[in-house]
């Protein structure tokens, strides 16, 4: 079980939460602008690094609010959390493999 | 040596109080202090149990959670539990215990012809032996093999125990109260730190206990007892005995397995909670788990009597249990020859000890050599005698090499072999913190390498396994981890003890038989609990198995509940030699939690039973329960499903309560319904997106049914939204959907139009709700609400308004989902009762119907609306359902629009929703049935839709059905088939819906 930074509500156990998959996903702003593939690529198509990884979290059973989380997919590691229309932080130097 | 085995002084067991005991229906005596283990071997009894797969005898071969063998069935009845270690059982009085895997009786058991025809079980017997014919598996290889292999029995009985959970937070956790965790909690503890020190056994002092070492000049027992108190009189101290630390968790979380009735016997606290589960949030942790002693791998080495040499000294200091008469001692280490001198303390006689290394050294070497008990250097026990007990011992020089020599065996009869392999540091925690592992050669074990998580691993655990190394490495730690956790912490000397270092050994994986590997009868065991030997990592090997993962999952070496933990080792040293290949390359297979078993019912807690899941209940739930009602559960919901009358079964209660809500008036408790109040000047722009047609548009007082879909173009919930004001709407859900749609506004809400200003609150539960409906629910409500219009004109169909209601302030809605004539009537929740039972008094003359929810699937169906979840699974399109009316063609965009216009989306032989009509009209199609085109098409037939709804409609006197069908519109009046089981059903296609009844209204 992770231990996650809300930014609202600071450290609190996962079971709070509920992961939203990966973070800074724009949906199409004019979705008949775009072929096809393009909007699958939308719906469907997801990065799955081995490593540090931009995602989206919901305090689910704590404030309800929505923040996105840099976390790393080997070691959990969370470098950051903040907030939905907050700057990206870079992400850290160190591989976050301990 | 006194009365049986027992030596007369000595050892931590308390004389003066005396424990009866049965085990495998032999009345026995123990005393307080005694595990099962040990008092069964104070008892001279070493046969204990039989063995997984070959049903051979089995005996004591350790003293802790490594114990692979002594495994018991405890009890009786609900209180029964399985596979537990002998060695780890602490004595009460009635013990009731007796061993597992055996078939009349331990000593005579039936299965143990098991082990002539062990031919068959090798490696991957069960791949191999049981394939074909493949019906065989379940009717006649399964059964079999379920009765004849296995391990204890499950209770059958509802566990009548209590189980709670603790969540502690600390500074610093310590896993093992062993003299290295011991320093490592007093060094971190006089910072101030707060310390949780957890151990498994009921005393802290790990090997210390019974010993004879000095630390600081005393007793290591009285050093024990002194840091004890020193812990206990700490404020931030929590000592927990007797509970193991079985997991070892993301961002340094652990949990923990406290025992805390287990040793009074069963029942013998009530109200106390049996186990407690401790979920540990530490900032630093010690690993001072300590090491395991690895048996060595010889012929027939699993004999009851065959015991690990450090097994055999804990028992006697420890216990005063002196596990034989005559004993052997075979290693390849100096620390065995410590068990010798202690035997022969206690009054055993010491036959011999055989050393596969060509010279010993330390004191403890040189005292057995001054005692005049023989050595035999560079020797092997190559063959091991005995039916229940081991016997005796067959012994031969060895060359060089390491083969066997020439020159005469020499037998020596023994009741004990006291064995060591070397010693496994106990690296399973730190191992599940992901840290990595490195392999020492000099000490021939794998130790902790590379930290990943907050943990310090000290001691034995670390591969350190003097006493002197114990202390310092925990004195260190301690000091360090503090520091770590943000306290002030000054270094602290280690305790000086007067005890050897451990001395040398010599990797010997595997010892010569008499016969070459897997030849002959003997067997090397490696995995005593799998029964996996040797010879089956070779087959493996030459099967052509290379992973020592693929090893493990072939062979099950270190699958059983032991996982392991005295035979990995050896196993994967004996597959890296098969291999060629060294051991460090070969590698460990992965250690998961739990380090030894935790039952179900510690993991559930409190949460079990009633607890296990809230029940939601309506503010008129007692009025159903005390008219009869049958529950169904939507969601956690509790709704009335139908009510039935005496002599009524489900179907004529039902069609009594349809004929009655088409014929006259009916009630139904709709409180369930999810309700989403929804605010903000943007309120309308925000439901146009969300929904697949406009409400932007709607005017004031006006309802309107929606469509939701996801943006793949899925339907995902409906239900009626009311225009409460400018900027207000209450949006209705379907029952089970309300908290996924509140989350899916949100969502919209706060990642992608943070913009809109618009708030959603859930407010299911503010509002009671009463569906009316029928043709004289009209008459009931007039009867209520005397001053209201109510005629179509002054109140039209999907229009809502606020009146008062049997004197009570209600939002009125006329929507209804059976079809025809219907309201629907919102009061706060804790008035629905009392709204409940004046519309039941109002229609009292017109012999109003309380009807359920499978008579409201009956009326929707009747009027062709669909229930999302059941006309759709998460594939289905408005279009798909014909219910194009619903998409709006004007909004530029919503969520789902997209989608319509991919080609998938846009094909016109897509299953669509259709109605059918049994040939047979009382024939009621089952849900979920696949149909068919050509009933006598030969297998696999190809699949053109299946049933999604079915129902005997009493109002209409005969079954109705929804379908989705490939292009079903196109194909109204056509025939189609149900294959089922034992009958072909024939039905016509309609179209879906089969009662004039009027338009779409609200749900249920």
């Amino acid at each position: 079980m992770l231990k996650i930074p809300c930014p609202w509500c600071g450290l609190r156990p996962e079971t709070e939460f509920r992961n939203g998959g990966e973070a800074h996903i724009a949906r199409p702003a004019n979705p008949f602008a775009v072929t096809d593939a393009e909007w699958a690529d939308y719906l469907f198509m997801r990065t799955n690094p081995k490593g540090w990884h931009r995602e989206r979290w919901n305090h689910a059973q704590g404030c309800r609010r929505w923040f996105n989380a840099v976390r790393h997919t080997v070691s959990h590691e969370i470098a950051a959390t903040y907030p939905m229309d907050a700057a990206q932080p870079p992400l850290p130097e160190h591989d976050g493999e301990g | 040596m006194g009365a049986g085995f027992r030596r007369d002084g000595g050892g931590r067991v308390n004389r003066t109080q005396p424990l009866p005991f049965t085990f495998n229906g032999r009345r026995l005596m123990g005393f307080a202090g005694d595990t099962l283990a040990s008092a069964l071997l104070a008892n001279g009894v070493h046969l204990v149990s039989r063995s997984f797969k070959y049903h051979r005898p089995r005996g004591i071969l350790s003293a802790g959670a490594e114990e692979p063998c002594a495994l018991v069935q405890l009890e009786e009845g609900a209180r029964t539990e399985p596979n537990l270690r002998a060695t780890q059982i602490e004595l009460y009085a009635g013990l009731s215990a007796r061993g597992v895997n055996a078939w009349p009786s331990v000593a005579f058991d039936l299965g143990a012809v098991n082990n002539r025809l062990s031919k068959l079980f090798a490696a991957g017997f069960y791949y191999k032996t049981f394939m074909w014919p493949p019906s065989f598996w379940r009717t006649l290889y399964e059964p079999i093999i379920r009765r004849m292999a296995g391990l204890g029995h499950a209770p059958k009985l509802p566990d009548p125990d209590l189980y709670d959970r603790m969540n502690a937070r600390c500074d610093l956790l310590v896993v093992g109260g062993g003299p290295a965790g011991l320093a490592a909690a007093q060094a971190a503890a006089r910072s101030g730190a707060r310390v949780i020190l957890a151990d498994e056994q009921a005393e802290f002092g790990g090997g210390l206990l019974g010993a004879s070492r000095t630390i600081a000049g005393e007793p290591g027992a009285a050093w024990v007892a002194e840091v004890i108190d020193e812990l206990a009189a700490a404020e931030e101290v929590r000592l927990l005995p007797r509970a193991t630390v079985f997991g070892y968790y993301d961002h340094n979380q652990l949990a923990a397995l406290e025992r805390r009735t287990d040793h009074l016997g069963p029942g013998a606290a009530p109200g106390q909670a049996r186990h407690r589960i401790w979920h540990i949030d530490a900032a630093q942790v010690v690993l001072a788990t300590g090491a395991h002693e690895r048996p060595l791998v010889f012929a027939d080495n699993d004999r009851p009597g065959i015991m690990l040499a450090g097994a055999a000294r804990t028992y006697i200091e420890r216990y005063a249990a002196v596990p034989g008469r005559r004993a052997v001692v075979f290693t390849n280490n100096d620390t065995a020859y410590e068990t010798a001198l202690a035997l022969a303390d206690a009054g055993a006689e010491v036959a011999a000890v055989i050393d596969l290394r060509t010279q010993a050294d330390g004191p403890f070497a040189e005292r057995v050599a001054e005692r005049g008990i023989p050595v035999h250097h560079r020797s092997a026990i190559v063959a091991t005698v005995g039916g229940q007990r081991v016997a005796g011992v067959e012994v031969r020089a060895l060359d060089g090499a390491g083969e066997i020599a020439g020159g005469g065996a020499q037998s020596i009869a023994c009741d004990l072999v006291a064995v060591s392999g070397g010693w496994s540091p106990a690296v399973h925690l730190f191992s599940q913190s992901r840290g990595r592992l490195r392999y020492d050669g000099t000490n021939a074990c794998f130790v902790p390498g590379v930290s990943i998580q907050a943990e310090r691993s000290v001691g034995a655990a670390q591969g350190r396994f003097s006493l002197a190394d114990a202390l310092a490495d925990g004195a260190q730690a301690g000091v360090a981890a503090a520091r770590a956790a943000g306290l002030n912490a000054v270094d602290m000397a280690p305790a000086p003890t007067d005890a050897p270092p451990a001395g040398g050994i010599e990797a010997y994986w595997l010892v010569p038989g008499k016969r070459p590997l897997g030849h002959g009868p003997a067997k090397h065991f490696i995995d005593m609990q799998d029964d996996v030997t040797a010879a089956d990592i070779r087959l493996a090997v030459r099967e052509g198995f290379q992973s020592v993962e693929h090893v493990k999952r072939y062979t099950t070496v270190g699958m059983g509940t032991d996982q392991g933990k005295v035979s990995n080792l050896n196993a994967l040293a004996i597959l890296a030699d098969a291999l060629g290949r060294p051991i460090p390359e070969v590698g460990t297979t992965t250690f998961r939690a739990p380090y030894t078993p935790v039952t179900f019912g510690a993991l559930a807690g409190r949460d079990g039973g009633e607890l296990m899941d809230p029940a939601r209940l309506t503010a008129i739930h007692v009025w159903h329960e005390t008219h009869g009602a049958v529950f169904e559960n939507v969601g956690q919901w509790k709704r009335p499903y139908w009510y039935p009358r005496a002599g009524e079964d489900k179907q004529a209660a039902v069609n009594r309560e349809c004929r009655a809500v088409r014929e006259c008036v009916g009630l139904l408790d709709a409180s369930t319904l999810g309700k989403i109040d929804i605010r903000g000047p943007d309120a309308g722009e925000f439901l146009d997106r969300i929904y697949t047609n406009s409400f932007s548009t709607l005017p004031m007082g006006k309802v309107r049914y929606g469509l939701m879909c996801h943006d793949d173009g899925m339907i995902f919930d409906d239900g009626t939204t009311a225009r409460l004001g400018e900027d207000h709407f209450l949006m209705t859900t379907t029952s089970g959907n309300a908290a996924s749609v509140l989350d899916w506004l949100e969502e919209w809400l706060q990642t992608e139009w943070p913009e809109l200003k618009v708030y959603c609150s859930s407010v299911t539960e503010q509002w009671a709700t009463l569906a009316l409906a029928g043709p004289r629910s009209r008459d009931v409500l007039a009867a209520l609400a005397p001053d209201v219009d109510l005629d179509d004109a002054a109140f039209p169909f999907m229009t809502t308004r606020e009146w008062v209601v049997a004197g009570m302030s209600a939002r009125i809605a006329r929507i209804s989902f059976a079809g025809g004539l219907g309201f629907e009537l919102n009061v706060p929740w804790d008035r629905g009762l009392a709204l409940w039972r004046a519309v039941m008094a109002a229609g009292e003359p017109y012999g109003i119907t309380p009807y359920g929810t499978e008579a409201m699937h009956v009326l929707r169906a009747e009027s062709g609306f669909i229930i999302v979840g059941q006309e759709t699974d998460g594939t289905v399109t408005p279009f798909d359902l014909g219910m194009d009316w619903i998409v709006s063609k004007k909004e530029p965009d919503f969520i789902g629009k997209r989608a319509y216009s991919r080609p998938d989306t846009a094909r016109t032989d897509r299953k669509q929703l259709v109605g059918l009509l049994t040939e047979k009209p009382l024939e009621v199609l089952p849900e979920g049935a696949q149909l068919v085109d050509q009933p006598h098409h030969p297998k696999p037939m190809p699949m053109i839709g299946h049933v999604t709804s079915s129902y005997y409609s009493e109002n209409l006197g005969r079954s109705i059905a929804f379908a989705l069908v490939m292009g079903g519109r196109e194909r109204l009046g056509e025939t189609i088939y149900a294959p089922l089981k034992t009958k072909q059903v024939k039905a016509v296609i309609t179209r879906p819906m089969f009662l004039e009844t009027g338009k779409a209204g609200g749900h249920g």
